[in-house]
C-alpha cells in the first residue's frame, strides 16, 4: 500500500483538482485523504456521503470559574498569551487566544480554572460519488492547525486502505511549510510538487522542496498553466533537474481546468481534453514510482 | 539482553504496530528470564502533540537494549532513543512480535 | 489605519493585491506594506526596493542547567505539549513542542531550566520609491508561524506609530490561527477570491471567522469573469460591499508571471484599485 501525497507551498496552483482528477483515474483503486483541513475544498469536485462524523479535540482550553474566583489577578500575572481579560475587575478567558499551556490553573491559588477539551474541529469518514472512501476534516475557527486532526486524517485513510485491500492512499496535503505540511508528508512514499511558472511559483516551490528533502521523499513536479511564461518554466526545469526531481508533466493553461471546477466536476471527467491525457499519463507515472 | 518491540496486543502471536510515538504497547522481551512483559501506550495516542518523546520515556523505563519497530521514531524519538543508547531495528511492521524476534536474530532487520 | 489583506483559500490573489494597493496608494498617501505570510512570503518578489534594515527574530525556549536539579520531575509535569522530558538522569527539551508558556522554567524549584533565546526567523526592512516595506520570514522547520507573525506586528507598531499612515498587511491564507493573529487588530479586512465554486467556499469560511472576530470587511472579486456569479448573489444577499472587481485578462497572469507591478500597465486594474482606494480613504475619514 503506497502513500501518496500532493502539496504546492503556493496556493492556487491547482493542487486539488489535479488531486482529484487523480483520484477519479484512480477509481478502486485509491482511498482519499483530504488533508487540506483549514480550507478544504475537495469535497466540491467529489461530493462525498458522510458515513461517520466525529468530533475532534486537540489541545485544552482554561475556563475561570467565577463563583470561585477571588480576582487576585494571579492567572493573569503568568500568562504569556495575553489570554485572561481584566474587565471591571472580572477575569475571564479569551478564548481564543488561549494556548491551553495549563499555567495559569496550577498557580490558581483557589483552584478556580479547569482545563477543558477543546473541539476544535470535525472528521468524516464518506464515500465519493464514484464510491471510494474519502476521509475528511474541518477545522474549526481560529482552531490551532497543529497536523494532528491531518495525522488522523491519514491514519484512518491508512486504515481503511488496509481493510479494503486498497493500493493506493492519495492525500491532498496543505499548503505552506508548517506543522500541517510536516504531517501532510510524514509516511509519504512519493510526493507530487504542483506549481506554476511565476516568481511565486518558483519562490514557494523551493520552499516545500526543503521540507521533502528533510524527509528524504522521492518526488515528482507537475507545471501547472506551463505555457504562460515559458522563462519561468525553464528555471523551474532546471531546478528540478538540480535536485533531481522527476519531471511529470507540464500542463498547458487551458480554460476547461476552471470551466470544469465551476460545474464542481474534474477536468478528466471532460470529453476528450488534452489535459485529460496529460493528466492520465502522469497518474500511470505515478503509481510507478510509487 | 532486553528486546522492545512496539505493538497491537501483548501476545507472541500478536502484530506489530509499524508506529513508535502512538504505538499501543510496549512489549519487553528478557531473553535470560524468558518472560514477556508489557506497558500500554494508549494514552499517548490521543496526545496533539510530543508523542514521540512521551513513548520514549515509558520505554525508558523498560530499560531496553534494543528496541524492534516499524517505520521508525521520528525526530524527537530518535534524539531520546539516542540518549538512552537503545539500538533501532526497522522493517517489522507487518510482522507478529514472534516473527519480527525470529527476523532481528538472523540479522534481517535493518539497524535505524 | 490597519487594513488586512485576507483571504480563506490561498492563491486568490492577496500578494497581487496587497502589492499593487500598497503601490498605488503610496502615490498620494503615507504607506507600510508588511508581509505577514511567514511561512511563503512573497511580496518582495514584486517590489523593487532597498534592503535598511535587518534583525533576527526569537522565541523563548527553556534550557537546562544540570548544576542545581534535583531531578524532581516538576518541569515535566508542567509542561502541557511534552516539550520538557525527564529520562533516566536528565532533562530534555524538545524546542519545536514547546510553546513559550515559561511554566517549567517558573515553576522549577532549583531555578534549573532559564528560557533563552532560539532564532525562528527573520525581519527585513526595506524601502521603495514610495513606501516602507517589512517582510518576516519563517525558518524551515520551524512549525509555529504565530510567534513571528505577532513580534513582526510589534515591530510595526513601534516604527510606525502614525495614525495617519496607511499600514497594509498581507495576512496567510486560511482560517486558523497565524490568520487570527494577522487580523485581530486590524480596522478593516479586505478579502480578495475567485468566483469559482472553491472560491467561495473559502471566502464564506473566511467572512464566518472575522465575524467571530467582530471585524468590519469587504470583498474583492479576483479573476472576474471566470466560474460563476455565486459569489456576487452570496454577497448581495447577506450585505457584504464588494469593493472592487478585477478582470480576468491573460496580460495580467503574464505580468504576474514575470512578478511585476499590474497598476501602472493595465488600466482595468487602477481602475480597480481607484475604487478601493477611495473606499479606504472615505473609511478612515469616517472612522475619525
Amino acid at each position: 500500500m503506497k502513500e501518496i501525497v500532493v502539496i504546492s507551498g503556493k496556493g492556487g496552483t491547482g493542487k486539488t483538482s489535479i488531486t482529484a482528477s487523480f483520484a477519479v483515474l484512480g477509481d478502486r483503486d485509491v482511498v482519499i485523504a483530504d488533508c487540506d483541513v483549514d480550507a478544504a475544498d475537495m469535497h466540491i469536485l467529489l461530493q462525498p456521503e458522510n458515513a461517520q462524523s466525529e468530533d475532534f479535540y486537540s489541545g485544552e482550553l482554561a475556563v475561570i470559574d467565577q463563583d470561585i474566583c477571588t480576582q487576585c489577578g494571579k492567572c493573569f500575572d503568568v500568562c504569556r498569551f495575553e489570554a485572561i481579560d481584566v474587565s471591571n475587575g472580572i477575569h475571564t478567558v479569551d478564548e481564543l487566544s488561549c494556548e491551553g499551556c495549563g499555567y495559569c490553573a496550577r498557580v490558581c491559588p483557589v483552584d478556580a480554572i479547569t482545563n477543558i477539551p477543546l473541539n476544535v474541529g470535525k472528521w468524516h469518514i464518506a464515500n465519493t460519488r464514484f464510491n471510494q472512501p474519502f476521509v475528511h476534516a474541518k477545522l474549526g475557527i481560529g482552531a490551532d492547525n497543529s497536523g494532528k486532526l491531518v495525522a488522523h486524517v491519514k491514519n484512518m485513510a491508512k486504515e481503511i486502505a488496509e481493510k479494503y485491500n486498497r493500493p493506493y492512499i492519495l492525500v491532498d496535503g496543505s499548503p505552506g511549510v508548517g506543522c500541517p505540511v510536516v504531517s501532510s508528508l510524514s509516511g509519504a512514499h512519493f510526493v507530487v510538487l504542483v506549481t506554476e511558472p511565476t516568481v511565486s511559483g518558483l519562490h514557494d516551490l523551493k520552499r516545500v522542496y526543503e521540507l521533502v528533502h528533510k524527509f528524504h521523499i522521492k518526488a515528482g513536479c507537475i507545471i501547472n498553466k506551463s505555457d504562460i511564461n515559458m522563462n519561468k518554466t525553464n528555471e523551474i526545469l532546471k531546478f528540478l533537474k538540480e535536485e533531481d526531481i522527476i519531471h511529470l508533466a507540464s500542463l498547458p493553461y487551458d480554460e476547461n481546468f476552471t470551466k470544469a471546477m465551476t460545474d464542481c466536476k474534474t477536468v478528466v471527467e471532460l470529453k476528450d481534453n488534452k489535459l485529460k491525457d496529460i493528466l492520465t499519463q502522469s497518474w500511470e507515472k505515478i503509481k510507478k514510482l510509487a | 539482553m532486553k528486546i522492545a518491540f512496539t505493538t497491537k496486543g501483548t501476545e507472541w502471536d500478536s502484530k506489530m504496530d509499524p508506529r513508535f510515538g502512538r504505538t499501543e504497547f510496549f512489549v519487553v522481551y528478557d531473553e535470560e528470564t524468558k518472560e514477556l512483559s508489557f506497558v500500554d501506550n494508549k494514552d499517548v495516542e490521543n496526545e496533539a502533540h510530543g508523542a514521540g518523546p512521551k513513548a520514549a520515556q515509558k520505554l525508558s523505563e523498560l530499560k531496553a537494549n534494543v528496541l524492534i519497530t516499524g517505520n521508525g521514531p521520528g525526530g524527537n524519538a530518535a534524539t531520546v532513543l539516542q540518549k538512552l543508547g537503545t539500538d533501532c531495528y526497522i522493517g517489522a511492521g507487518n510482522m507478529s512480535i514472534k516473527e519480527a524476534y525470529d527476523a532481528f536474530k538472523s540479522g534481517s532487520l535493518q539497524k535505524f | 489605519m490597519k487594513i488586512a489583506i485576507a483571504s480563506g483559500k490561498g492563491g486568490t490573489g492577496k500578494t497581487t493585491l496587497s502589492t499593487n494597493l500598497a503601490s498605488f496608494l503610496s502615490q498620494t498617501n503615507k504607506v507600510v506594506l508588511t508581509d505577514l505570510d511567514v511561512e511563503e512570503p512573497n511580496s518582495g518578489l514584486f517590489l523593487k526596493s532597498k534592503l535598511i534594515h535587518q534583525e533576527d527574530k526569537y522565541k523563548m525556549i527553556p534550557e537546562w542547567n544540570k548544576t542545581d536539579c534535583t531531578l524532581c520531575g516538576n518541569c515535566q509535569d508542567v509542561c502541557n505539549y511534552h516539550a520538557v522530558i525527564k529520562i533516566v538522569d536528565m532533562i530534555m527539551v524538545f524546542p519545536e513542542l514547546c510553546h513559550s508558556c515559561y511554566a517549567c522554567s517558573e515553576l522549577c524549584p532549583t531555578n534549573s531550566l532559564p528560557m533563552k533565546k532560539q532564532k525562528i526567523g527573520e525581519l527585513k526592512q526595506y524601502k521603495t520609491d514610495n513606501f516602507n516595506f517589512i517582510e518576516s520570514r519563517l525558518n524551515i522547520g520551524e512549525e509555529q508561524a504565530v510567534p513571528l507573525i505577532k513580534q513582526t506586528l510589534d515591530y510595526v507598531d513601534k516604527k510606525f506609530p502614525d495614525d495617519n499612515i496607511y499600514k497594509l498587511y498581507d495576512s496567510p491564507p486560511g482560517t486558523s490561527c497565524p490568520v487570527i493573529e494577522a487580523t485581530k487588530d486590524a480596522d478593516f479586512i479586505i478579502l480578495i477570491t475567485e468566483p469559482t465554486p472553491f472560491g467561495l467556499n473559502d471566502v464564506i469560511l473566511a467572512i464566518e471567522t472575522m465575524k467571530e472576530l467582530k471585524k468590519d470587511f469587504g470583498v474583492v472579486i479576483n479573476r472576474y469573469g471566470i466560474g460563476n456569479k455565486d459569489i456576487d448573489k452570496y454577497c448581495a444577499e447577506n450585505n457584504i460591499p464588494i469593493l472592487a472587481k478585477i478582470p480576468n485578462l491573460r496580460a495580467i497572469a503574464e505580468l504576474y508571471s514575470k512578478g511585476e507591478l499590474l497598476w501602472n500597465k493595465i488600466p482595468e486594474v487602477k481602475e480597480e484599485l481607484q475604487k478601493v482606494q477611495d473606499f479606504i480613504i472615505k473609511l478612515k475619514k469616517t472612522t475619525k
